[in-house]
């Protein structure tokens, strides 16, 4: 097995794209990350999404937007994993490279979901749950994680407030990023006023639809140098699932997916939780934040929450998250995310995050959740040389 | 979902019925074929009574498409008495009432419809469970 580095990286503004289709901002990015890793051609195109079929009628994406962005014949393929399918499409682009069968392997998330009214998107992103047994029960995707969200404020005698800091860490840090859907900060008085969406989550513990896409270049560790003076290795790399409904869970305030991805990618890379600089979480919810930060070794159960409260989440504090906004405030163009993770993540490593810059980055971690918490895809990455 | 998905959960959906694992004894509901708990085979069918009490809930204020109508309407997980958890609406309660904890019991009730002129899906929810009348 060999070493593998991202050489490229490119993203689109995330937002309500109007004048563009899932193709051209597939294509943006894919573009942006080729020209920054210096390659024309590249053996296989991995296109990470969740809702093309559904949301603007139009499958077979590998193919479609290899064709566009001028790799017409080069291996192409979709990968789904709900929510999670970036980060699921940037482990596929890994392993193929790994293996030694293929060199420079592109992988794009694209997520475009403004195209639909709200009901019908919402509907949409319900099919990361079970169908017969959680959906048809009138559960939308939202009261999932509000079942999760009451039931950890019961057992650990919290306060909704108490989850405040999560999407104000969040907005203070996409207000500096060009890139983000919500470039301003928040208050404590905006969380608290929110409208309820699904009792306790309301509207400010919840990230945005949008549309946008994000793209990394893949290649052995041993030639990277050659493309991209500033590579950034990836040292880890796991999957790892649960089952589909939170009722099916053995324990479900401990999301086992990502603790399992979390300990193997931390196995692979030969760190622990006290190793990382940052971590790009997967704050959906503020209550998904808060349970992440627990499964991935960074917290005690029932004590994620005190790290947003405590300010220990901040860019300058003990773990940094949702550096550039997550998905609160970055926005959540679902099929995307996770590769807007891996770009960010590279973004810090090679020291280019400007004003959102963690000092000293040396390794980050980002971790790309499907569905309730059913497939969890961890990656850490560390700066080279 | 389509009719004949509908249709083939008439046993889950009218009688709770799941299954029993005869290896460890484990109750499954919704019905699986592998024990979850012993990864040994599990198809011996399994009554479910339909009692049980909330672990937890939430009220919906944003409703999915085809559930408009209820809304805003008390979803909850439930504890049912032999162990397995159940997604399920909540009905015949005010949702202000709604605590965890509170003990339900499962009736039949139609979820949606499918469009106007459709399918009626009918299937399970639970509610508080009743209180004998009190004399005099």
């Amino acid at each position: 097995m060999r070493d593998v580095s991202i050489i490229g990286i490119g993203q689109t503004e995330v937002g309500e794209h109007w004048g563009k289709s899932l193709r051209h901002l597939a294509g943006d990015a894919v573009l942006a990350a080729m020209r920054d890793a210096g390659v024309e051609r590249a053996d296989a195109l991995y296109v990470g999404n969740m809702l093309s079929g559904e949301l603007n009628g139009q499958e077979h994406l590998g193919a479609l937007i290899a064709d566009f962005v001028g790799l017409r014949g080069i291996e192409a393929v979709k990968v789904e994993a709900a929510c999670g399918s970036g980060a699921a499409a940037v482990r596929m682009g890994y392993l193929a490279v790994a293996s030694g069968l293929l060199d420079v392997v592109i992988v794009v998330g694209v997520e475009k979901m403004t195209d639909q009214k709200g009901p019908v998107t919402t509907a949409s992103l319900a099919m990361a749950a079970d169908a017969e047994y959680e959906v048809v029960n009138g559960v939308s995707f939202v009261s999932l994680n509000a079942l999760l969200m009451q039931r950890y404020m019961h057992e650990y005698g919290v306060r909704h407030e108490d989850f405040a800091g999560f999407p104000i860490n969040a907005h203070k840090n996409a207000a500096t990023n060009p890139y983000a859907m919500f470039r301003k900060p928040i208050s404590l008085e905006t969380f608290k006023r929110a409208r309820m969406v699904a009792a306790p989550i309301n509207l400010m513990d919840s990230s945005p639809v949008a549309d946008g896409a994000a793209a990394v270049v893949l290649a052995p560790s041993d030639v990277a140098r050659k493309f991209q003076p500033l590579s950034v290795r990836i040292i880890g790399s796991a999957n790892a699932t649960d089952a589909l409904a939170v009722h099916d869970r053995r324990d479900p305030l401990f999301l086992s997916a990502a603790a399992l991805s979390a300990q193997k990618a931390y196995r692979q890379a030969g760190i622990g939780p006290n190793d990382v600089d940052f971590f790009e979480l997967h704050d959906a919810f503020s209550i998904t934040a808060a349970l992440s930060l627990e499964a991935a070794g960074f917290a005690e159960r029932g004590r994620g929450v005190y790290l947003a409260k405590d300010g220990e989440i901040t860019l300058g504090g003990r773990i940094p998250i949702c550096t550039f906004g997550g998905l609160k405030a970055r926005g959540h163009p679902v099929g995307a995310t996770g590769v807007y993770q891996v770009v960010e993540a590279v973004l810090q490593l090679r020291h280019q995050a400007g004003p959102n810059q963690v000092k000293n980055a040396r390794i980050g971690m980002t971790q790309n959740i499907g569905g309730s918490g059913a497939t969890v895809i961890t990656h850490i990455l560390a700066a080279e040389g | 979902m389509a009719i004949p998905q509908n249709w083939r959960l008439q046993n889950q959906r009218y009688r709770l019925t799941g299954e029993v694992c005869n290896t460890c004894g484990a109750k499954l509901f919704p019905p699986r074929d592998v024990c979850p708990e012993c990864a040994k085979p599990a198809y011996e069918p399994f009554q479910f009574a339909g009692k049980g009490e909330v672990y937890s809930f939430t009220v919906l204020s944003e409703a999915l498409a085809g559930y408009e109508a209820y809304e805003p309407y008390p979803v909850a997980l439930v504890k049912l008495q032999e162990g397995p958890l159940v997604t399920a609406q909540l009905t015949d309660v005010d949702p202000q009432d709604v605590h965890i904890g509170m003990p339900v019991e499962m009736v039949t009730r139609k979820l949606t419809e499918e469009g106007e002129d459709g399918l009626i899906v009918y299937g399970y929810k639970f509610r508080p469970v009743l209180k004998p009348a009190v004399n005099g």
